[in-house]
């Protein structure tokens, strides 16, 4: 086998471009099939924005339709209408709460990270994913402010039977409970003054 | 930044080094110091090619698993599932339909090449037994994955194979029944196919592709001459004809699969079903146990067998025809009693019958392939089983008999 | 005679085979449906026209509004509103009007689903059907078919071809008659060529549902082909420069 007159350059070129454009090429043939995971069309259907009636939702209360609250994405939503006084209570539990103004981007939309932490035109209406950030369960709805037995000034809220997280009526986690962060608020938009769709954010918003 | 690179490298390849020592004398032995004869021509591509498509089959095949349902009410639309809602699922499907009749084409004319140069003789005859092996299992595995998608030619097809079993004399309609779990192909069918086809057979195939490597090193691979390249070796006790095939035939057969995909885009992005006969019509209507098609019919890799069991007017006859076509591949090591292994110096003889055998394989399939109730057609397909069958049942005789040229002791270069 | 013309004749046929493998497929020997999935508007007719005419009995159960609206540029809207069914959501899959048990009693047999007739038929076969059907007492519907003797599907298409008449050749002893042509004895709304298009936008709309990805497969194609055919062209550069060594 003849290997003088060898030209070592032009093999390497030519190697190193083979190298190259065979090598996006498998990454481009790559692509495809890392896609076939993302959610099907079916999954997109199934996990599509859902629509809620909210007009007989009375004071005070959570939305239940047929027994059991809305989902979305296979998630409990917690549709609440709150009064005027839990709302006025909000701002006495800041010191008590890990994140009171919400900081944590993660937590809700921007039109949610305020001090009631839903929208400034529909303060009243309370919207949040009803699973605990803490290890997942389902906390219950104390709405009423009075003395409770974990909490002796409380102002509503919720309360998690499992690690004994609390969170208020905003959905802001105390101090002091292993949850870490507040619950979550989903994006929602009012297609009319009684009608929630919970999964889109209004036209516009962040 | 380079030179820490190349010392990192080496390090690592020391430290695995000495901790499986046998690693670079395995990579020597079978790529840069495995010598393979310099004159591979155009039918020495197959091999390799066989190869990806067998890779290609199996990671398209694992990403269909991951979306496929494989039970009788599901099946047909979980596969429609995946040419429209899943994203892309339709080219993955596109690439393993495909494939499948490649991985045919690919094999047929692989082993084409071994009748032509004679690779099965001594001492390859164990290659040339574990590769017909692969093509039996092959033609499980393919059969199996047809009747995966569960339409009507799936169910059809799979009851008219699963009956020829019932062929057998005593055993044959316990043996049908063992084979569906049912009394007709079922759910039952189905989902066990699914496990043969997914699991069972790749293992099996990829343990008989390695063996068929493994085989094929230990004496060296033929060439299209015929000539031994291990009887001339130059002073180190490399063979004369010899190349390493790492980086020659890396590189060459790089070509070679990147030309074979460029055929493979065009038929999987313009024709994915080539005129019917990739994906069958029929197949796209869901299996009907009520509804026999006009036509059943296999897919075309089968179809020169099926020709054959067709026109043998008894069933029990015809079963044994068809596996008996399949079996006499097995012989061909022994029913060669010719010293010379390539065609290129046998007589003419040789030639006829070898392209004697091609035209009666492909007239067969394209019978195989039509309705089969034209009597003259039934009568040519009679003559052709027959002159398929001689080929190798007289092979010792006219093997003997042809004229032979000398063959050279050193290889030649045509292109 | 070498062996690289065996090879190069070997290669040759197999090409002319796969050519040929199309053309072979046409069976039947009717005229050709010349549709072409990528004609957007044509598919756009053609969903309008099966809307009218088609959904209150055959279901498309594979396909997808929200899909449609995509691959024909609609919006939600425009297609709620002109290619849907009452109550059918975006994310729903298309489904007949038709209550199951209805059709088994009215029809004798269940409309069959459409999704994939076009592939499993092929859009001639379609096409021909749409334009073949001729007025027969003897059925119970009223109504036959060439392309499909003893259908059970009425011409629901029959305002717009208006209604045909089939013209029998003399029958040989012991079979039936043949029908030897089908004659326009009562025009419809359409002309012969404006029906003609109506059939054809009808099947190229069928064939749209029996492969939606065809529209992005064939675009997606030309790249594909395009480089690997450059990669092939690397390659081979690659192997030359290595190939130098061997003599």
């Amino acid at each position: 086998m003849a290997n003088e007159g060898v030209n070592h350059g032009r093999r390497r070129f030519l190697t190193a471009t083979t190298a190259v454009v065979g090598g996006a090429g498998v990454v481009a043939a790559a692509v495809p099939f890392i896609k076939t995971w993302l959610p099907s069309a079916r999954a997109k259907t199934a996990g599509a924005p859902v629509t809620v009636d909210i007009s007989k939702l009375e004071v005070g209360q959570m939305l239940v339709v047929g027994g059991n609250v809305p989902e979305w994405r296979g998630q409990p939503i917690w549709i609440i209408h709150r009064s005027d006084e839990q709302l006025a209570a909000l701002p006495s539990q800041d010191p008590r709460l890990k994140d009171p103004k919400s900081e944590n981007a993660d937590q809700q939309p921007k039109y949610a990270q305020n001090a009631w932490r839903s929208f400034e035109q529909h303060k009243n209406i309370m919207v949040l994913v009803g699973i605990c950030t803490h290890l997942g369960c389902s906390p219950k709805f104390h709405g009423e402010l009075k003395p409770e037995p974990f909490d002796e000034q409380w102002k509503g809220g919720f309360f998690c039977p499992c690690h004994k997280s609390r969170f208020d009526m905003a959905g802001r986690v105390y101090d002091g409970v292993p949850a870490p962060t507040n619950l979550k608020v989903p994006p929602y938009k009012f297609a009319d003054e009684h009608t929630l769709v919970i999964g889109v954010d209004p036209e516009g918003a962040a | 930044m380079a030179n820490v690179i190349a010392r990192a490298v080496a390090g690592v390849q020391d430290w695995v080094n000495y901790r499986a020592p046998g690693m670079m004398p395995a990579y020597r032995k079978h790529l840069s110091e495995y010598w393979a004869p310099k004159n591979f021509n155009l039918w020495y591509y197959f091999g390799s090619l066989a190869l990806l498509v067998l890779v290609n089959q199996i990671v398209t095949g694992i990403f269909l698993t991951m979306q496929f349902k494989p039970s009788a009410a599901e099946a047909f639309a979980s596969v429609e599932y995946i040419m429209r809602d899943v994203e892309w699922g339709w080219l993955v499907r596109y690439m393993h339909s495909t494939g499948a009749s490649l991985f045919f084409i690919v094999v047929y004319l692989h082993m084409f090449r071994g009748l032509m140069y004679g690779s099965y003789q001594k001492p390859r005859e164990l290659v040339w037994l574990l590769g017909m092996l692969i093509y039996l299992v092959l033609m499980a595995e393919a059969f199996m994955g047809y009747v995966l998608p569960w339409g009507q030619m799936s169910f059809w097809g799979a009851k008219v194979i699963i009956s020829l079993f019932g062929a057998i004399p005593v055993v044959g309609d316990t043996l049908v029944e063992w084979i569906m779990g049912d009394y007709l192909p079922s759910d039952a069918t189905l989902n066990r196919f699914f496990a043969l086809h997914v699991v069972a057979l790749p293992l099996v195939l990829l343990l008989l592709v390695v063996l068929h490597l493994f085989a094929l090193h230990e004496v060296g691979s033929n060439n299209p001459d015929g000539v031994e390249i291990k009887k001339n070796k130059d002073a180190s006790g490399k063979p004369l004809d010899g190349i390493a095939f790492h980086p020659y035939y890396t590189v060459k057969d790089l070509f070679g699969a990147s030309f074979f995909m460029l055929i493979a885009a065009f038929i999987i992005f313009f024709e994915p079903t080539v005129g019917g006969l990739f994906l069958e019509p029929d197949n796209f209507l869901p299996a009907d146990r009520l509804v026999t098609p006009a036509h059943i019919k296999p897919v075309w890799y089968y179809t020169p067998y099926y020709a054959m069991l067709r026109v043998v007017p008894s069933k029990l006859g015809g079963v044994c025809v068809m596996f008996g076509a399949i079996a006499l591949l097995f012989f061909v090591p022994w029913l060669d009693k010719s010293k010379v292994k390539s065609v290129r110096y046998r007589g003419w003889l040789t030639k006829i019958m070898l392209a004697l055998l091609a035209v009666c394989f492909v007239w067969l399939g394209k019978i195989g392939a039509g309705p089969g109730t034209d009597p003259v057609e039934t009568q040519i397909g009679r003559v052709l089983t027959f002159l398929y069958f001689a080929f190798f049942i007289t092979m010792p005789v006219w093997s003997k008999l042809d004229k032979t040229k000398p063959v050279p002791e050193r290889v030649t270069m045509h292109d | 005679m070498t062996k690289l013309n065996l090879t190069k004749l070997g290669l040759a046929a197999v090409l002319a085979l796969g050519a040929a493998a199309p053309a072979l497929a046409n069976e039947g020997g009717m005229p050709p449906a010349n549709t072409k999935v990528g004609n957007i508007p044509a598919v756009q007719r053609g969903a309008r026209l099966y809307f009218n005419y088609c959904i209150g009995c055959h279901s498309l159960k594979y396909m997808m509004y929200s899909r449609m609206a995509d691959d024909l540029g609609l919006s939600e809207d425009q297609v709620r509103a002109n290619l849907s069914v009452p109550g059918a959501k975006i994310g729903d899959y298309v489904r007949s009007t038709m209550p199951a048990e209805g059709a088994q009693a009215w029809f004798g047999k269940a409309p069959p689903d459409l999704s994939l007739e076009a592939r499993a038929k092929g859009p001639d076969w379609i096409y021909n059907y749409l334009k073949s059907f001729y007025i027969d007492p003897a059925r119970p519907v009223g109504w036959n078919n060439t392309v499909f003797p003893g259908a059970s599907m009425p011409n629901v298409l029959w305002e717009l071809q208006g209604v045909q008449h089939a013209e029998f050749a003399a029958a040989k002893p012991g079979e039936d008659a043949r029908v030897e042509k089908l004659v326009l004895a009562q025009p419809g709304r359409q002309s012969a060529q404006e029906f003609d298009e109506t059939a054809r936008d009808i099947t190229t709309f069928l064939q749209y549902v029996g492969e939606p990805a065809a529209l992005q497969r064939e675009k997606l194609g030309v790249w594909v082909v395009l480089y690997l055919a450059f990669f092939t062209l690397i390659a081979y550069a690659l192997k030359k420069e290595f190939w130098k060594d061997v003599h």
